[in-house]
């Protein structure tokens, strides 16, 4: 198999797989006897088409980077956490506590308060697969699956049992107080020249962008980023490097499931104000497609969040205006993720094809 | 408890472990071959939805269960492409095709019928209907035996009777004959198999299509036996309670067998909260009942059971050496 140049590794392999996902989405849409530029220009008018549509595409998007930087941290170890729904929902609970059990005297103290809260109640979530994975040799993708569905029962008993509200119907917790609201987009000085109108968008998205930042120096600027990817790279020589597995592995699952639980300041706090049943809605799942598809760099997980946001709001849109449902960005998501994680080597054998010639010029 | 209602318990237990078994049985061909599959529950919610759909216009039920082996075969294949062909990550291609599956019954179901992502009801021959096996109203009468005959383990749907007959026949297959005993080798030491002689990927692929046919009638159940007819997510994490089911039956036929009717015992009980009550005299919420089996599965690997023993080349793609 050719090797290809690095530029097309990073660049045209993640990009054909988004074409080739694009194109089958496309049949599927023709197949159910809609029309895919229809499904097209409504996507990007629904999503990218005013500042209102990007201060939705942005608020989904903040969830996305926190979500795929968990997936990308984990999977520079050789750990594969598809439990992000999971410490996502537990982080939903620390927020909640946070919240509802400490008067704050400003929103800025209780984000700080609130995101403490939410990674370490998301770190706890993936101790137990990562402690079994790192001492047992179970398989964390198993671990991780249980340990979503638990958490998911966990919040449930939680919420109809214990953080109900006396009289109120619904299983969620009360409405978190006034002092606890982060500002949204349109609130915020300077940007409410943008967005006029309210968006959902809110101060979290500052929070996620510096959350890309330090992922990419604990990575490639710290002596635990590089012993974490060494041990992601070659177990064996890691371990012959004097580096602890058992360190790597703990600590490179409680930092993934810390950035889940921290997407929960995004959902739970900036937008509902109270925490509800299956309160991540799959966003946890979704930094797996995004982790994939910015290739498990933080840039690139920035722009794959945006790139699912837009999808997502895109998706809502869709359900609303045409009679595609708005299922249609699960099979996107899940094309996406088939082609950018599991069928890599096809694209990159279609590439090769293409960049052989060229190779052969050059050496003549 | 009186016998009664110990009888009605049972007798959903088989109902709800049938899907669970046959799952649980196709993730064993698949992993005895060394081939992961996270993707039971897309193949067994695509099953389900095509089932729904052909049996609705056939009225025949069982060309609707062809048509969800068909579709859940059609995931198997693209499953076998991406984890034996072109030796990709087995999990994330078993994640995708969830994520696909979850998507496009929906939108194919809404594009057909235009139900809310529903197909239509099923009634009549369009159903697996029950089957009163010989004899169980003659022996009905016979003290405590009796009953237990005619009420639990007469009067099931064909595919029941199936999933039962399955475990011995996968035992059979796998410890009996030339090609389980390849299958297990090629899970545990492709490189072994290939020295023989034998393909590794033909091996690997007819594995996968086993599992393929197995969450097909899988699905097909669901939709036309459980349920009258596919609803989205219908599936409802079975095809995870099917692989928690592998773990606890540490990849072995027979205790698959125990450990799905036990994960089906669970599920049972979660639907009668009312019986739980008066007989242990505590009442346990619903959502404990939900996670009980994958508790107790994490329990099992906690190793508290004995260690759980995988295939030893799980995951790995297999690479001839040049």
């Amino acid at each position: 198999m050719t090797k290809l140049p690095v530029w097309a590794d990073v660049v045209l392999v993640p990009l054909i797989s988004l074409l080739l996902a694009g194109a089958i989405s496309a049949l599927v849409i023709l197949g159910i006897g809609g029309s895919p530029w229809e499904a097209l220009t409504t996507m990007v008018d629904g999503a990218l088409g005013s500042p209102y549509a990007w201060g939705y595409t942005l608020y989904y998007a903040t969830s996305f980077i926190f979500t795929g930087l968990a997936v990308t941290v984990a999977f520079h170890a050789a750990m594969f956490n598809i439990g992000g729904e999971g410490q996502a929902q537990l982080g939903g609970l620390g927020v909640a506590l946070a919240c509802l059990f400490i008067p704050w005297p400003h929103w800025s103290l209780a984000l700080l308060g609130a995101a403490t809260g939410a990674a370490l109640f998301g770190a706890a979530w993936a101790m137990i697969p990562a402690w079994m994975q790192a001492k047992r040799g179970s398989h964390i993708v198993i671990t991780t699956i249980m340990f979503n569905y638990i958490g998911a029962a966990l919040i449930i008993y939680l919420l109809v049992y214990v953080l109900r509200p006396v009289g109120q119907m619904d299983p969620a917790t009360a409405n978190f107080p006034p002092s606890t609201h982060l500002p949204t987009l349109n609130q915020i000085p300077g940007l409410n020249l943008i967005f006029t109108k309210k968006v959902p968008a809110n101060v979290s998205l500052f929070v996620a962008l510096i959350a890309c930042y330090l992922v990419w120096v604990l990575l490639w600027r710290t002596q635990l980023g590089y012993e974490l990817r060494a041990f992601g790279k070659s177990q064996e020589a890691a371990k012959y490097a004097g580096i602890s597995g058992t360190k790597i592995i703990m600590v490179s699952m409680l930092i993934s499931g810390a950035l889940a639980g921290l997407m929960s300041i995004n959902n739970v706090m900036g937008e509902s104000g109270r925490l509800l049943q299956n309160s991540s809605e799959g966003a946890g799942f979704i930094g797996i497609a995004v982790a994939l598809m910015g290739r498990n760099h933080p840039v690139g997980v920035l722009l794959a969040a945006i790139l699912f946001g837009f999808l997502y709001q895109g998706g809502a849109e869709l359900g609303l205006w045409t009679s595609i449902p708005i299922e249609l960005r699960t099979v996107v998501q899940g094309l996406v993720i088939l082609f950018t994680g599991a069928l890599d080597q096809m694209v990159r054998m279609m590439l090769g094809l293409v960049f052989r010639p060229a190779r052969k010029l050059e050496a003549a | 408890m009186d016998y009664a209602t110990l009888l009605q318990i049972l007798d959903s237990t088989l109902r709800l472990a049938t899907p669970l078994l046959l799952a649980c049985l196709a993730g064993l061909y698949s992993e005895r071959s060394g081939i992961f599959d996270i993707g039971l529950e897309g193949k067994m919610l695509a099953a389900a939805m095509a089932t729904g759909a052909v049996a609705f216009y056939s009225g025949n039920v069982w060309v609707g269960a062809l048509a969800g082996i068909g579709a859940s075969l059609v995931f198997a294949v693209v499953h076998g492409l991406a984890s034996i062909t072109f030796r990709g990550n087995q999990l994330i291609s078993g994640v995708a095709l969830n994520f696909v599956a979850s998507g496009i019954t929906v939108l194919i179901a809404q594009a057909m019928f235009g139900q809310g992502g529903r197909t239509p009801p099923l009634d009549g021959a369009a159903r697996f209907n029950p089957i009163t096996l010989p004899f169980a109203d003659a022996l009905g009468t016979v003290p405590v035996l009796g009953p237990l005959y005619r009420e639990v383990i007469s009067g099931h749907t064909a595919l029941v009777y199936v999933a039962l007959a399955a475990v011995p026949l996968t035992w059979w297959v796998l410890y009996r004959t030339r090609y389980g005993l390849r299958l297990r080798a090629v899970g545990e030491n492709p490189a072994s198999v290939d020295t023989a002689g034998v393909s590794v990927a033909r091996l690997r692929y007819s594995a996968v299509a086993i599992t393929g046919i197995l969450c097909g009638l899988a699905g097909a159940y669901m939709a036309a036996g459980l349920q009258a007819g596919f609803g989205r997510e219908m599936t409802a994490g079975r095809g995870y309670i099917a692989l928690a089911a592998l773990i606890f039956a540490n990849w072995l036929p027979w205790r698959a067998l125990a450990a799905t009717l036990l994960f089906g015992f669970l599920q049972a009980l979660a639907l009668r909260p009312d019986v739980i009550e008066r007989t242990l005299q505590i009442s346990i919420p619903v959502p404990a009942l939900d996670a009980l089996p994958y508790v107790l599965t994490i329990i099992v690997l906690f190793g508290f059971v004995g260690k759980p023993q995988p295939p030893r080349a799980g995951g790995e793609p297999y690479v001839k050496e040049r």
